[in-house]
């Protein structure tokens, strides 16, 4: 259909097919790309929101100096990772359980699914005072269900620090363990039957099967999963603010949370954003993992 | 028998794990306010719906659903228009630069909040779009755009090219083929896409929280993650209202439960 001689620099083709870019183009530039960029220039400033007067004065890396001295800024990072480590590990063990479930052929299948999937679709906020709610220090029903009717031995479960920091990872496993088990889920329904037909047939048991077949061919799928995990996790943010505020001390301060308060609670906007570039740089270099892995499977489709 | 008997264990852990949490607020929500701070707490509730009026009337939850109504079905409406014929054009169009696209939205669909949040805000402010619905629905619509435009562009691609190339023949241009010949096939890629950007833009809490400062403003997430009695948290309505926000987002997984697994994998793994 395209009239055009070879050598215009576009086809009539071309043009169309850039004009039904455009659009979507010029939000991601606009409200993503561009962001970026400007937080790594406004990291190198001196802005405080409250103090106009002041200026923006250009300081260079004094914004990184200055986190990098910071402890509670290395005490926010380490929180951060420690929630990274903690979540994914447990969401990826039970996520291969539940996608091992879902997987299996049985009626009422689709009510299990859905039901699996219930945790991921509360949305976060809804999730974190819910189970703040649970682990009231008198209403809540982790009391009751560890300590019974001896109401003396309740304990403030979030006034812990590092009951609050668990409690904080149980809700992360609980509300994304299924997204995890989905990702697993996919890479189970990709493996013949016939393998298992054939070990069964060897006198493999339940557990060789799973040793020996399901786990190695699932790798792929499961690193994909622990990636996809660990760049989510690490940008926890809804959780901490609703269900701790960061608290007690600063035992569930994670990084966004972290650079958030920075930013707009003390309105350090220069220093706030030196915060954001350093999660957006670890999480990029995990991201360009991802898209390695993901983006080298369209290319294989494509040629 | 062995695999019969972990297979129910399995379903049972599944379920109830995920469930139970849930169940606990459901039943919160319908107790008297002397059984919701009964200590030791009590099982079952007696109240009726009076924390439901509650939530309603007294806690500007109509306003919450109305303004998370108007945010999420327009983030979707736009995400789609936009995220359409982009994912035509991705799947099937040969450009120069193609992966580095596809690969540039996967990245951006990654971004952490923080590391846009400050210019964003200040991009805002200087539009007057802080406090206002539009100036949500514009990052709403830019964060659903990586997978609506994945969802769709890995949908477009699994459909016959015959098809196309007979609306060619027949003169079709670009745009035609994919309004008169491609968009009807890719109806259920359509559907799993919406329902997708509804449920993020339904959920998403922090760009609300930096953008929405007045509370007659507010999407639901907020306004719960803000819940305020006078003096302490009022349990029974904030068990109330969760239950309301999360009442729309349980019908669509019972109902399209099928749909959301396809795309939530054709997104992240599939390609």
């Amino acid at each position: 259909m395209s009239e055009n001689p070879p050598n215009t620099f576009l086809s009539a083709e071309h043009r169309a097919a850039w004009w039904m870019l455009a659009p979507a183009l010029a939000f991601t530039l606009t409200l993503a790309v561009y962001p970026v960029i400007a937080s790594f220039i406004l990291s190198l400033y001196r802005i405080i929101l409250s103090m106009p007067a002041l200026g923006e004065p250009f300081v260079g890396l004094e914004n990184y100096v200055l986190l990098f001295a910071d402890p509670a800024a290395r005490q926010a990072f380490m929180v951060t990772a420690g929630f990274v480590l903690c979540s994914t590990t447990l969401e990826l063990a039970f996520g291969l359980i539940i996608a091992l479930v879902i997987h299996a052929q049985f009626r009422g299948r689709g009510w299990v699914r859905a039901a699996a999937l219930i945790p991921w679709v509360i949305p976060t906020a809804v999730a974190s005072q819910m189970w703040r709610y649970l682990f009231n220090d008198q209403y809540g029903l982790a009391n009751l269900i560890v300590f019974g009717d001896r109401v003396a031995d309740y304990i403030p479960w979030l006034a812990s620090p590092g009951l609050a920091f668990s409690i904080m990872v149980l809700v992360d496993v609980w509300k994304t363990s299924s997204f995890a088990a989905l990702l697993i889920l996919a890479g189970l329904q990709l493996i013949p039957d016939e393998l298992y037909e054939a070990a069964r047939i060897d006198g493999a048991n339940l557990w060789q099967r799973f040793w020996h077949i399901t786990l190695p061919l699932l790798k792929p799928a499961l690193l994909l999963a622990l990636l996809f995990r660990t760049m989510d996790a690490f940008r926890v943010f809804d959780l901490a603010f609703v269900m701790t505020q960061g608290g007690p001390g600063d035992a569930t301060q994670v990084l966004q949370l972290y650079g958030y308060k920075a930013m707009f609670t003390e309105g350090r906007m220069g220093y706030g954003s030196a915060v954001s570039v350093m999660v957006f740089v670890a999480i990029f270099a995990l991201s360009l993992v991802y898209v390695r892995t993901v983006g080298s499977r369209l290319m294989e489709r494509e040629t | 028998m062995m695999q019969r008997l972990l297979l129910v264990l399995g379903i049972s852990l599944t379920v109830v794990g995920s469930l139970a949490p849930f169940v606990w607020f459901v039943l919160t929500s319908f107790k008297t306010q002397q059984e919701v701070e009964a200590v030791p707490p009590l099982w079952w509730p007696s109240g009726g719906w009076h924390f439901y009026r509650a939530a309603l009337f007294d806690h500007h939850l109509l306003s919450y659903v109305g303004n998370s109504v108007i945010v999420a079905g327009s983030t979707t409406l736009l995400a789609l228009v936009i995220g359409i014929p982009a994912a035509y054009v991705l799947a099937r169009v040969k450009l120069p630069g193609k992966p580095w696209i596809l690969g540039g939205l996967l990245t951006v669909s990654m971004f952490p909040q923080m590391a846009i949040a400050g210019p964003i805000w200040r991009l805002l402010a200087n539009v007057q779009g802080l406090n206002t619905h539009w100036g949500l629905i514009l990052p709403y619509v830019t964060f659903s755009l990586p997978l609506v435009i994945w969802i769709l562009a890995s949908f477009f691609k699994e459909l016959p090219a015959e098809l196309e190339e007979a609306a060619r023949v027949d003169g079709c241009n670009t745009w035609q083929t994919l309004t008169r010949i491609m968009l009807p096939l890719a109806t259920p890629g359509i559907f799993t896409a919406a329902i997708l950007t509804f449920i993020y833009s339904w959920n998403e809490f922090f760009f609300a929280l930096l953008i929405l400062t007045q509370p007659d403003k507010h999407t639901l997430p907020l306004g719960i993650a803000l819940f305020q009695g006078e003096f302490t948290i009022p349990w029974g309505e904030l068990a109330a209202a969760s239950v309301l926000a999360t009442l729309p987002l349980v019908f669509i997984v019972l109902l399209c439960q099928r749909w959301i697994i396809s795309g939530l994998s054709a997104g992240a793994v599939k390609g």
